[in-house]
């Protein structure tokens, strides 16, 4: 698991090692706890490491401490997703329709939500995607927006909150025919 | 007062409203506690976990408004496992249960779902007011609830939580007989708002004050919103990243214009400058602001608007901008109380040097002689500035430093910053609240315990150096009521000296400390009165009982003791064991 990599290096950071008690003391024994964060705290994390990994060859990355700085989940989220945002490198995925000859490249940072993303994928690849119902899935077409996750599943588009999306889709595939049928309705 | 009937003694009671006040007129006499308890209205439970429902229902039968808080405040950051608990479904169950009429909940750190908030809106035919803080495990499904429900509920306020957004219709929800709405804020969900419904909602509720909308929220439609509540009192905003057209700009400056009474501003996730600049008008009214959202709004745009609030008492802002800028709020804002600066680069990634420092601390502590409350993140501080500002502001009741890198020292002269403390608790003598940060060693924790004489909360990380510094701590602080460490060698010695301490305490929490199992362990047998929960996610409850002698030695991950009046709590995880 990533944690356990990103534990690894922190040990071998010299400079970022944290010790108790006044500079010139004896080596105490290092206070880095790290990957033993709930679930909850999994998201940001791995945003974190993702960010601490592009300035790793500027300069070490400074050790990330479970709770540290003492900000809110709530406003700590909400700088991450504009930080993802401001970058400016956006988040490019492929996207792919079956029978169509060439995959298209879509910037998901362009989007506030769901139905702006299918309003384009729609005038994209002129069609039509349906209706949307929690339980059920797309209905009303025979297209259905699925994606591939950081899991490497196949999952619908839709069923999780958009920011969670933007996070977690690596790319994007508009399955058509039978094969829609399957994640379409209802697993 | 043996002479007067009681109705008497109930009204004059009627008078005194804080919660200090009337628990301290109990304890007076049998008689007056009863009279006490039987006319009291107001109740607050600082931790949901040291009484029950049955016998707070016993206790005050008139029970109209009831505040509860369940999980420790370091769940804030995430050092509390999701399912630690802090349900707020049985006390909802049992005040139903009672035909308590209630009216009011405020709720913080506690998990609510859509069962408890459907159960609320049926149980409690004259409910009016829910506030939700920080709160979890509930959708708009559940506010759907709230709204169809509650047909005489003034103030829905949703503050910091996560909500599962299903983006549904709640807002449609409030019957068209809904007029009574004094405060609505649903700032922190996620999705889309049928924003037909909330204008038909804030054109019918005359006496709406409050209103605070999400980021889906667009400009056309909060122009809209403002021109049919020009009442509004405390208005927070959506997200508008582009700059508007000129027309749509002066349509939101018309609007803007007519909300004489606006006081407060919030919101704010994104801004553009132009976007500002439309709020220019009422910025000479307002009282209360916060751009702590607003990340990428540069200094001097900010400097611009705050240049103009000239009557503010709170400001909530992001350390974008700058010692600069602060200095501008200090020679502007004379009337400011309290101050949160917010760090925009949590990592210490850039190589900011428009961040604030010490410099902004000082000149603020010198221009605003009204501030007590500050919360302050910085990259650096030094003896010499908290020296000074406890000099210029020896008002403060709330003072929270946090310098970002643990075990900073003075950058001038790279000692501790215990002086600089120091200075500060022996200046401040009215101090209630106190967060440290940067290298320190035991000697400010001698001070704190030696100046701290009002002292009521005290935040510790990365701090101290022998069991002597808590020990200072806890014989010092005669008001002390919540005491949270991390990460300091704090150990069994400090933990176990005064165990009858922890009467006077509603909690405490050491995390990453020195204190063992065994020691816990020899606390809890000591203290039967006290919940000694240890807190080990890779463990669980059956292995942590079996542990042999060696065992005992073992460092404890996270200890939350508090005091209560029930005993163990049936409802903990598999993580959580109470010894």
């Amino acid at each position: 698991m990533e944690n356990v990599g990103v534990c690894d290096e922190f040990v071998n950071l010299k400079a970022t090692e944290l010790r108790l008690g006044l500079p010139g003391t004896e080596d105490e024994k290092q206070k880095v706890s790290c990957g033993k964060s709930n679930k909850r705290a999994l998201p940001e994390t791995e945003k974190d490491i993702e960010s601490t990994g592009k300035t790793e060859t500027a300069s070490p990355p400074k050790a990330q401490i479970v709770g540290w700085p003492p900000v809110r989940s709530y406003r700590k989220n909400s700088i991450q997703t504009k930080k993802n945002e401001a970058e400016g490198q956006g988040m490019y995925v492929k996207v792919s329709m079956d029978g169509a000859p060439y995959l298209r490249k879509i910037d998901l940072t362009m989007y506030k939500q769901y139905p702006e993303l299918m309003k384009s994928l729609e005038n994209m690849f002129k069609f039509s995607v349906g209706e949307y119902f929690e339980r059920e899935g797309y209905k009303g077409s025979d297209f259905v927006p699925t994606y591939e996750d950081k899991d490497g599943d196949w999952m619908l588009v839709g069923d999780v909150p958009w920011e969670m999306f933007v996070s977690s889709c690596k790319r994007l595939r508009i399955m058509k025919g039978s094969e829609a049928k399957g994640l379409g309705c209802g697993v | 007062m043996n002479y007067f009937p009681d109705e008497v003694i109930e009204h004059i009671f009627d008078f005194i409203s804080s919660h200090k006040d009337r628990n301290s007129i109990s304890l007076v006499s049998k008689s007056w506690h009863k009279i006490e308890r039987c006319s009291r209205k107001s109740v607050f439970i600082g931790n949901c976990y040291a009484i029950n429902p049955e016998r707070l229902i016993q206790r005050f039968p008139s029970l109209r408004s009831l505040t509860l808080k369940g999980k420790p405040h370091f769940a804030d950051f995430n050092l509390v496992p999701h399912e630690w608990g802090g349900f707020v479904h049985p006390w909802i169950v049992a005040l139903a249960k009672a035909r308590v009429e209630l009216e009011e909940l405020r709720l913080k750190r506690m998990v609510v779902s859509d069962e408890s908030l459907e159960l609320l809106s049926r149980s409690f035919a004259s409910f009016k007011s829910l506030v939700l803080v920080s709160c979890e495990g509930f959708t708009t499904d559940g506010l759907a609830s709230v709204a169809a429900n509650c047909r005489h509920l003034r103030e829905l306020d949703l503050q910091e939580n996560e909500i599962d957004d299903h983006r549904g219709q709640w807002l449609n929800c409030f019957p068209e007989s809904s007029t009574a709405l004094t405060s609505l804020n649903f700032s922190c969900l996620k999705g889309e708002t049928n924003l037909a419904a909330l204008e038909r909602l804030v054109a019918r509720s005359p006496n709406l004050e409050s209103l605070k909308v999400n980021r889906a929220v667009p400009l056309d439609a909060l122009t809209r919103l403002m021109s049919c509540a020009p009442q509004l009192v405390d208005l927070g905003v959506g997200s508008y990243e582009n700059e508007p057209d000129q027309e749509s700009f002066m349509k939101l400056m018309a609007a803007i214009k007519k909300c004489t009474e606006l006081r407060s501003l919030s919101g704010f996730s994104e801004v553009a400058p132009l976007c500002l600049t439309a709020f220019y008008p009422i910025c000479q009214n307002l009282t209360s602001l916060n751009l702590s959202y607003a990340a990428e709004i540069q200094g001097n745009h900010l400097i611009r608007f705050i240049q103009f609030c000239k009557r503010l008492q709170r400001l909530w802002i992001l350390d974008s901008i700058g010692d600069k800028g602060l200095e501008v709020v200090a020679s502007t804002c004379k009337e400011l109380q309290e101050l949160r600066v917010f760090p925009s680069d949590l990592h210490d990634e850039e190589d900011n040097d428009t961040a604030v420092t010490e410099i902004g601390l000082v000149a603020i502590s010198a221009g605003c002689p009204k501030l007590h409350s500050i919360l302050y993140f910085c990259k650096q501080m030094t003896n010499a500035a908290l020296i000074t500002v406890a000099k210029n502001c020896p008002n403060f009741i709330r003072f929270r430093l946090c310098i970002l890198e643990p075990n900073k020292p003075d950058h001038t002269t790279s000692q501790s910053l215990d002086e600089g403390f120091g200075a500060i608790v022996q200046a401040c003598k009215g101090l209630r609240r106190l967060s440290l940060s940067g290298l320190l060693t035991d000697k400010v924790f001698l001070y704190i315990g030696m100046y701290a004489e009002q002292l009521e909360m005290l935040s510790i990380a990365f701090a101290g150096d022998t069991d002597k510094g808590m020990l200072y701590v806890l014989n010092g602080c005669k008001k002390m009521r919540k005491l949270e460490i991390r990460d300091s060698p704090f150990g069994n010695t400090a933990l176990l000296a005064d165990v009858d301490k922890y009467r006077t305490m509603r909690s405490l929490w050491m995390s990453s400390c020195e204190v063992t199992l065994g020691g816990c362990k020899r606390l809890a047998r000591n203290a039967p009165w006290l919940n000694v929960e240890i807190i080990n996610e890779n463990e669980n409850n059956d292995l942590m009982m079996e542990r042999n002698e060696e065992d005992e030695r073992e460092k404890v991950d996270r200890l939350y003791l508090y005091r209560t009046v029930v005993g163990a709590r049936k409802d903990a995880p598999p993580c959580v064991t109470i010894l």
